[in-house]
């Protein structure tokens, strides 16, 4: 037996809630699978490597049975907020037959053999749930062929429940722990069978999540909550202009505070940037913050400083008019626009936003042998925060040790772990642990940014109001082109215009097209990435055709376009039953619908507004997401509701603007995000009619929802909204 | 550098700290509880929410010599020691975290708002909640959560 890698892990003691450090050695075979283990020692566990499950691909051991009873299950995809501590380990407990608050759930480390352990792209459900389900059962079908060998009993006399085997007719029962070794010898099913969806007791149920109490009660630990023994703090000042260069700083003063050790110079790696910045290391935290702000820094920033938004935005709508990349077409567009008796044209814009999770970003590195690095973060995943090192410093892949924590909220910021090669870059500095902490203004002015996207649409309809000619083209920078050195910009982007030519509606002739224009900021994916952004404009307009052909708009996208059945066709169908679409509103009143199908999944919204005077004020939301398979309905409402929220955030609070070549919001009094008072009521369906489809929950609830509100605002008031964010107050 | 003295969750302590260091630091990185989070610094976003003697007060700008005069600083891990408090239960039937970075400020917030409005109406809990920022938009769900708390208060 061969050892591969040793993992320390951070574990939480349920019964004392209380963290302690835990070194959980974990062996495997080269080319094994599925692993049972026990307990060897009283301070190791050691894994024995004991079959393939699948020869396709490496599963891992994802299920330790300690004699003791202990049952671990380990957890690829980090937490940020979207439930995967429970709706991941349950794929295995239903199979396994254990209760998830009997068992230990373990965040992996990177480790090669989990695969890819990124929570992103709403995939850590839909990708696991048949492969992480068979690793259950393989485990249960090991441990009944155990207790059978030792009763000398059929296995079809036996089964499975509550982390016991029984033998059916004499009532006999072993515990999981005493029968780990024995099923640690045998060799696992490469296909067991699964259960019958009609036994789940977990999946499908409102389970109760076992972060919850952890959450409720200040338990629960997330990357700023890590302490490590002599670690010391860091605040780090960077250069609000983006990509400027440091002539020179001036530490005399800094150095003077109590508590400040050491000034040092570092860089911050982000893609193919690399920003220039000082880094203050103290005692405290507080002191670090105080040294910071006593540096005297000298930057260079020459041309840098022209850039602004208002330009930018004017450039954009300046290439409107070039020739795009063509992404998709079908037919002949320009032909039939041309020939169409009835034409309209739209342009619509879209802010820059933020993530702006709660936690602020931050990590702890321990960096202090010449080649061996330590981290504590909240990240999305812990290979690609493992990868960014190895890269950045150069330092053996295996030789990293990742701890991922519950993260304070991601969004798709936790993709990029600049911060995490700046505190490792601190801490080699110092020779010690060190704690890096962003302040929020860092977070806030340092991006990487949403990108924002502006749509010129065009679409020729009959005299009676059948779509002849549709294009949407898209004008806007790369998410690409500002982390990728080599990125061709030349072509299409399809991350870019995301969706829009797999929508269902039957548009004939129809033109995707891309414009680039290149932007000095970095840019990120946020929560539904690009979609979030076109989705505003595909949809208003869809609306906007509704009009011109006197149509409802509901009855005009079932009716006119989706004569065909399609999963965007029965959310549509719900959307109008449960929203009560054709009931007359109060004078004043309106009601907006969209949907969007992207990579993601598929989800759509009605919006019920009233107006008054200028103001506008939401009454009701009404969301239907179609899943397929739901894991956890409660916790895909919560992800609908969550997600109407950010995205009633990005239409209306005013986003990110640049001027003079920085960010000019600082906090969240420049830019907001929706509070308490401003939030009405969400009322969730979910679609799950079981079936071998399933789609994903965390990023479906944000594109939608802008063009649902911005459609009930025109039917409400007569006034058409074309650019985000837009003040509801003042419409 | 001073020595003060304070009383958080009804235990004493003395810290021997830059008296300017703002409350939530001491309580977080000298104290060591980390249940009170760092959210934004300008009392804007109510991550680091406490209570002075019962009232919430965020922590985040308040200098630690200035909780010197406070009898009592509760912090998260004061209001229960298994999680029972009523509006945790209700947090907990509801299953209201998604993150859970900013519950900690949100149950101390609607803590402190249900010992002085035992019935808060949904005007009543956004005016007191309205202090507390929540990126992953759970609002709605606290808004229920705080009238199961009222309820089972009886």
């Amino acid at each position: 037996m061969s050892e591969l890698l040793i993992s320390r892990l951070l574990r939480k003691d349920r019964s004392s809630g209380i963290d302690r450090r835990n070194f959980l050695k974990l062996s495997s075979l080269s080319g094994v699978a599925l692993v049972l283990g026990f307990s060897s020692g009283p301070d190791k566990k050691e894994l024995i490597a004991v079959g393939n499950v699948a020869d396709s691909y490496q599963l891992s051991p994802y299920i330790i049975i300690e004699k003791s009873g202990k049952i671990t299950l380990m957890n690829p995809k980090p937490d940020m907020g979207q439930g995967t501590f429970q709706s991941v380990p349950s794929l295995m407990a239903e199979e396994l037959e254990v209760a998830l608050d009997s068992v230990t759930i373990l965040q992996t480390s990177g480790e090669k053999q989990f695969g890819m352990q990124v929570s992103g792209g709403s995939y850590s459900v839909r990708g696991n749930y048949n492969e992480l389900r068979k690793v259950g059962a393989a485990a249960k079908y090991m441990l009944i062929a155990a207790a059978a060998a030792e009763w000398k009993v059929p296995e079809s006399e036996c089964y499975a429940d509550n982390g016991r085997i029984f033998h059916k007719p004499s009532g006999k029962n072993f515990t999981y722990g005493e029968l780990a070794e024995t099923a640690s010898k045998l060799t696992p099913s490469q296909n067991p069978q699964l259960k019958d969806p009609k036994d789940f007791k977990i999946l499908g149920k409102n389970y109760p999540r076992p972060d919850v109490p952890l959450k409720s009660s200040g338990r629960a630990v997330f990357g700023i909550d890590v302490e490590v023994p002599g670690m010391l703090h860091a605040s780090v000042e960077h250069n609000p202009v983006f990509g400027g260069k440091l002539v020179s700083y001036d530490d005399s003063e800094a150095l003077k505070i109590k508590g400040v050790q050491k000034v040092v110079q570092i860089q911050r790696m982000l893609g193919k940037n690399k920003y220039d910045a000082v880094a203050v290391v103290a005692d405290n935290y507080w002191a670090a913050r105080q040294g910071r702000l006593a540096l005297k820094i000298k930057w260079d920033n020459g041309e840098l400083e022209k850039f602004n938004s208002k330009d930018y935005e004017q450039a954009l709508r300046n290439a409107a008019n070039q020739e795009g990349a063509v992404v998709h077409a079908d037919g002949d567009f320009d032909k039939s626009f041309a020939g169409a008796p009835v034409k309209l044209e739209a342009f619509y814009e879209t802010p820059v936003v933020s993530h702006s999770p709660m936690e602020p970003m931050n990590c702890v590195v321990t960096w202090t042998g010449a080649d061996s690095v330590e981290v504590w973060v909240s990240a999305q995943g812990p290979d690609l925060v493992k990868d960014e090192l190895a890269n950045t410093l150069k330092i053996p892949r295996d030789n990293i040790a990742v701890n991922i924590l519950f993260n304070g909220g991601a969004f798709g910021r936790r993709l990029y772990p600049d911060f995490a090669t700046e505190t490792a870059h601190i801490s080699k500095a110092v020779g010690k642990p060190v704690k890096l902490v962003w302040t929020r203004e860092d977070d806030t002015q340092l991006g990487p940014f949403r990108p924002l996207t502006f749509s010129a649409m065009k679409a020729g309809l009959s005299a009676d109001g059948k779509p002849l000619a549709f294009q949407h083209k898209v004008i806007g920078p790369s998410i690409g082109s500002t982390m990728d050195e080599k990125r061709d910009n030349t072509g299409e982007s399809s991350d870019m215009t995301e969706g829009i030519s797999t929508q269902k509606y039957e548009l004939p002739n129809m033109k995707n097209e891309y414009v680039f224009v290149e932007i000095p900021i970095p840019l990120a994916a946020w929560r539904s990435v690009t979609s979030s952004t076109v989705a505003f404009a595909h949809e208003c307009f869809i609306d906007e055709m509704a009009v011109k052909a006197k149509k409802d708009p509901m009855t005009y996208r079932l009716e006119t376009l989706l004569t065909k059945d399609s999963d965007t066709k029965k959310v549509l169908t719900k959307l109008k039953e449960v929203s009560h679409w054709d009931k007359p509103l109060p004078k004043g009143w309106g009601r907006g619908v969209a949907q969007y199908e992207f990579f993601a999944g598929l989800a759509g919204y009605v919006v019920v507004v009233s107006s008054k005077n200028n103001a506008v004020r939401i009454e009701k939301v009404y969301s239907v997401i179609d899943l397929g398979t739901v894991v956890n309905p409660n916790m895909t409402a919560l992800q609908i509701e969550g997600a109407a929220t950010m995205a009633l955030s990005a239409a209306t609070k005013n986003g990110i603007t640049f001027k003079n070549g920085q960010t000019e919001q600082t906090n969240f009094h420049n830019n907001p995000i929706v509070r308490i008072n401003e939030m009405p009521e969400v009322e969730v369906h979910i679609l799950a009619d079981g079936g071998p489809t399933i789609k994903g929950v965390g990023e479906p609830g944000i594109p939608p929802f802008a063009p649902a509100l911005a459609n009930a605002i025109f039917a409400a008031t007569g006034k058409r909204i074309r650019r985000m964010p837009f003040d509801l107050n003042k419409i | 550098m001073a020595s003060i003295n304070l009383t958080i969750n009804n235990k004493p302590y003395t810290v021997d700290v830059d008296p300017q260091m703002p409350l939530l630091w001491v309580l977080r990185d000298v104290v060591g509880l980390k249940g009170t989070k760092f959210g934004c610094g300008m009392s804007l976003c109510g991550a680091c929410t406490v209570h002075f003697d019962g009232v919430a007060m965020r922590s985040c700008t308040l200098p630690v010599s200035a909780a010197a005069g406070a009898k009592n600083i509760t912090t998260i891990e004061g209001i229960s020691e298994n999680i029972d408090h009523v509006v945790q239960k209700a947090w907990i039937e509801l299953q209201v975290p998604q993150c859970g970075y900013c519950q900690s400020g949100q149950i101390m917030s609607a803590v402190s708002l249900l010992k002085t409005n035992p019935k808060p109406t949904d005007a009543d809990i956004d005016a007191a909640m309205m202090g507390n920022l929540c990126r992953c938009g759970t609002y709605t769900r606290i808004r229920k959560a705080i009238h199961r708390a009222s309820e089972m208060m009886g």
